[in-house]
């Protein structure tokens, strides 16, 4: 390896310095401050890390790591999601039992993790960095124990050791196959002529990747762990778990065009249908706004798929126009539940947030803007997504998934607007008793989360030519 | 610059008062009439016409995201002006109408009234179709708002009902929307949501009868037509008065808006191929909102109902596609924004002073509020179209165009007019005459209630009596071809006989006049291959 192959792969390497620092810190000093801001520290120094990396882009890492426009694009979302969840998890966390430190680390891991998976191009890579993740997950969704975190983590851990199991295996099988692991010569190999074992190993590897990224059939662990884990995990587990997933995904099928092989595009088309029906009818009967917001991103799995099996540039644009607007949605509606949530218990059914527009009015519109961007209302960043998948579909004539795009937002505007109408309706007796302050760094990162919905949802330029950018690369 | 400022002054408006409203509860309703007041100036200044050689009034371009084609296009006509005008204007009588029943949280209810106005502003004046359809949901979120929060009881289900209807519409247009713009962008090679650019765009009949199903849905529901009415009466009754008098003058107005600029235009084969079908639904509209409208007893969901019968008029109007019928579905739009923005005026009134919106709880009002009881006499008068105030002539127009094309619709659209003199003249009966509840009398109007209703109806007897001017500035289709102001009224007078004694001379009847060159210029446009 040459010094530009490790100025390529700068945040990877800034973010397993600041695990490794942050492991031999914490043992002087357990200040939950001093952690927090050694985290958000090394999450910035990452981010920042991507100025010389795109130098040295486009690069072939190994044969393990692409360090181009498009690994770049996402790295930086991942991150930019992660240092959010940070500032988010600060207040959250603040005064509860236990060492944080490990919290924070654990969180530095995960993401370390998703950005490995934003610039793989070999299985062995795809898999390592999966684990990564999924391992820190484990942690992480039962680090403040309690009957439900417990049950959270032991059901995302067998589930996400079986479909880990089902990766291992798909990828043995198109090993068997076709005689590589990498991305590009799978491409030029699968071409040739595609024998049954190509395609068993192809539909464990769809069957794995669908239970990561919680889409129909595969999303019943979903609500469980979303509502188990703690606010700021939830919102980890919405955004960068499953965005790096779908991002190695998009990257996966675009360069070896296994949409193309046999029935998967049908295959594709059908879970991204039952993801949205799912997602969106079973989010109608919720009384947790926590299993609210699980299965509204099941239904959010469903729509990024619209914009995958459309391909191409425009595709790919969508893709990553609607997996921004949804990390910073997501991420703002998780961060304000956890910014509502005392120590004792999370603020989680959909009663108790009721009046909160009247005590709380900043937080509550924040909140609201969220909601409306996940119903991908205009002036939102959620509608111009929604808008660039849509138009994806229609470019391609997909107008099958276009309709049930359309049918879906519809059916989702309703369990979006009974939040904001409790949020909006007027308090209980008791409730209107006097809330505690809210934490400084959580505020800061949901009014910025704010700001960023908006100005994406109007101003989609700069956004779009970063974009234009990556999907180049294919 | 003028257009821009039109939209941007009410949404800088409701902010100013949203934040005035800390200072006290009447600031905002100050801030609101004057930044609206603003605004009807400033649009009055357009009437003056604008530059010689062009089709609009005022026009302007302002980049937005050039990379898929959608700019910020603003531009007015005669059409887009009175509804703005009305817009600002109804935009007053509803700050006016809120000014004593809304007292909590008034900063933030006339931040989204306001809101909702710029919405509706934007929607009228805009000739990008992303930026129309912006508009057209931003005037949804406020609205939504106005009805949940300072709504009657089944607020929420009536605000979450007409959200999802309009919504569920909306992505039908969105949908459509899109196909177009890669119909038109596969045809020219040029990816554009301009107006100018997708006018005449090439397609087969089959594909635009599709595109055009997405964009009636959504101006179907808003409209409403039957059978996509059903969140209407809910959310009318359900919202405060200020939000009943937007709902029905302005929302409503938009689906006619956006047929009479983006469907006939757009799609002028299909268009024309389905208007039969929506004959009979306005016809069914009209007189199932008349015969509703006669079986209720709450004030404000009988006046909610009669608005479905009077835009199945503005429907029948647009649908006929033919010049005294448009122009008469436009003076229509505006004289019902009017007399039925009035109509609810009154009923928040005295729901204000009695509590109650149970007609048969009410009575005898005359005695006590002789005022109230005349300016309602008044706009029942004009609702059920008496000759003299605008809502006959915009009726008669209707009837007349609409008569040409689709003889059998104009006759039972008539049967409508019946209806509707039984149920304005049932409501004064009710309310105002007959015996009085014990605990009669009721506070007769005041001042500023005087002041709005008098300028409402000083617009019904200006359009009632003296429309040319009207005609002379908006009427629609400006083509030489199309009658003018001073010629829509002889016709008026000459009637139909005069009418059918020149179909005689020789015109093909029906929709496929436009191919003669008589449509709007739009029409023209495509003709020319424009």
């Amino acid at each position: 390896m040459s010094i530009a192959d490790f100025i390529a792969v700068l945040p990877i390497l800034v973010l397993t310095i600041a695990a490794v620092a942050a492991t031999v810190l914490a043992a002087f000093r357990t200040g939950h401050a001093f952690n927090a801001a050694l985290a958000a520290c090394g999450f910035v120094l990452a981010l920042a890390s991507l100025a010389p990396a795109s130098k040295a882009a486009p690069r072939a890492v190994t044969a393990l790591f692409s360090v181009d426009a498009y690994s770049l694009f996402f790295t930086g979302l991942l991150l930019g999601a992660a240092l959010a969840v940070t500032l988010l998890s600060y207040g959250y966390n603040a005064g509860r039992e236990g060492g944080l430190a490990e919290f924070y680390i654990v969180l530095i891991i995960g993401t370390l993790g998703a950005i490995v998976l934003a610039s793989s191009v070999h299985f062995a890579s795809f898999f390592l960095g999966l684990e990564i993740l999924g391992v820190s997950l484990y942690v992480l969704i039962a680090y403040f124990l309690g009957p439900h975190a417990n049950e959270a983590s032991i059901k995302y851990l067998i589930l996400a050791g079986v479909a880990s199991s089902f990766l291992v295996f798909g990828m043995a099988l198109v090993y068997t196959e076709l005689g590589t692991m990498e991305f590009s010569r799978i491409a030029m190999r699968a071409g040739a002529g595609a024998g049954p074992l190509l395609f068993a190993g192809l539909a464990m590897i769809t069957v794995a990747a669908g239970f990561k990224l919680a889409a129909a059939p595969f999303h019943m662990w979903a609500p469980d762990v979303y509502e188990g884990a703690p606010a700021p995990v939830g919102a980890f587990l919405a955004s960068v778990s499953k965005g790096a997933v779908a991002v190695i995904i998009l990257r996966y099928f675009l360069q070896t065009g296994s949409f193309a092989i046999g029935p998967f595009f049908t295959v594709f088309t059908a879970i991204a249908v039952a993801s949205m029906f799912a997602g969106n009818i079973l989010a109608l009967f919720q009384k947790s706004v926590k299993r609210t917001l699980a299965y509204s991103s099941v239904a959010h799995i469903g729509y990024i798929l619209v914009a995958f099996l459309a391909g191409g540039r425009p595709g790919t644009v969508a893709a990553g126009y609607y997996l921004a607007a949804y990390f910073v949605s997501i991420i703002g509606a998780f961060g304000a539940v956890a910014l509502l949530s005392g120590k004792e218990k999370e603020l989680d059914s959909i009663t108790e947030y009721r009046g909160l527009a009247w005590q709380r009015p900043w937080l509550a519109g924040a909140f609201t803007a969220m909601l409306l961007s996940l119903a991908g209302m205009p002036l939102t960043a959620g509608f111009l997504g929604k808008l660039f998948v849509a138009g994806a579909g229609v470019g391609e004539d997909l107008w099958f998934l276009v309709i049930a795009l359309v049918v879906n937002s519809a059916i989702s505007v309703y369990y979006y607007l009974r939040i904001i109408i409790a949020l909006f309706s007027p308090a209980y007796g008791e409730a209107a008793a006097p809330l505690p302050g809210l934490p400084l760094a959580g505020s800061v990162a949901l009014g910025t989360l704010t700001l960023l919905l908006v100005f994406l949802g109007v101003y989609p330029a700069p956004l779009l030519s970063l974009l234009e950018k990556a999907a180049a690369v294919f | 610059m003028i257009l821009v400022w039109a939209v941007v002054i009410p949404l800088l408006g409701g902010l100013a008062a949203w934040l005035s409203g800390r200072l006290g509860s009447a600031f905002p309703r100050w801030v609101s009439l004057s930044a609206l007041a603003l605004d009807l100036v400033l649009l009055l200044t357009l009437l003056d016409g604008g530059p010689a050689g062009s089709r609009w009034l005022a026009e302007i371009r302002i980049e937005w995201i050039p990379v898929i084609g959608a700019g910020i296009h603003l531009a007015a006509d005669g059409l887009s002006l009175a509804l703005a005008l009305l817009t600002a204007f109804l935009g007053m009588a509803a700050v006016a109408a809120s000014w004593s029943g809304i007292r909590e949280r008034t900063g933030f209810f006339h931040l989204c009234l306001m809101s909702v106005i710029a919405g509706v502003m934007g929607a009228f004046l805009s000739l990008d179709l992303l930026l129309f359809y912006v508009f057209w949901e931003l005037m949804l979120v406020p609205m939504f708002f106005m009805v949940a929060v300072w709504g009657r009881e089944g607020r929420y289900r009536a605000a979450l009902r007409f959200f999802i209807f309009t919504q569920a519409g909306s992505l039908l247009m969105l949908a459509s929307i899109l196909g177009l713009y890669f119909v038109h962008g596969t045809e020219t090679g040029r990816y554009s949501f301009d107006y100018a650019d997708l006018l005449g765009t090439p397609m087969g009949l089959a594909t635009e009868f599709w595109l055009m199903l997405g964009f009636l849905a959504a101006f179907a529901v808003k409209l409403p037509a039957i059978p996509f009415h059903t969140w209407l009466p809910e959310a009318h009754s359900e919202a405060p008065t200020g939000g009943s008098v937007v709902l029905a003058g302005l929302l409503l107005k938009t689906g006619a808006y956006g047929m009479i600029r983006f469907l006939f235009p757009l799609f002028p084969d299909a268009a024309a191929t389905i208007a039969p079908v929506v004959h009979v639904l306005a016809v069914v509209g009209i007189i199932y909102g008349a015969v509703l409208a006669l079986g209720q007893t709450d004030l404000k969901r009988l006046i909610a109902y009669t608005s479905i019968s009077h835009m199945g008029f503005v429907l029948l109007g647009i649908f006929a596609w033919e010049g005294l019928a448009l122009n008469g579905a436009l003076v229509l739009m505006v004289c019902h924004g009017a007399s039925t923005g009035a109509l609810f005026i009154i009923a928040g009134a005295v729901e204000e002073r009695t509590h109650t919106l149970d007609i048969g709880r009410m009575g005898g009002f005359w005695s006590s509020a002789p005022k109230m009881g005349g300016a309602a006499l008044f706009f029942a008068l004009a609702s059920l179209g008496l000759p003299g105030l605008g809502n006959f002539i915009g009726e008669f127009l209707v009837l007349l165009g609409s008569f040409r094309v689709n003889a059998a619709a104009a006759v039972f659209a008539a049967l409508g007019l019946i209806a509707s003199a039984v149920y304005s003249l049932w409501i004064i009966q009710k309310v105002f005459h007959g015996p009085a509840p014990p605990e009669a009398g009721i506070a007769d109007i005041g001042g500023r209630e005087a002041a709005t209703l008098a300028s409402m109806a000083a617009v019904l007897l200006w359009l009632g009596l003296f429309p040319g001017p009207f005609f002379e500035r908006t009427g629609i289709g400006t083509a030489a071809s199309m009658p003018t102001g001073s010629e829509i009224e002889r016709e008026a007078v000459t009637g139909v006989a005069g009418r059918i004694g020149r179909e005689k001379s020789g015109r093909p009847p029906g929709l496929a006049r436009h191919g003669a060159g008589e449509g709007p210029e739009e029409m023209r446009g495509r003709q020319q291959g424009k």
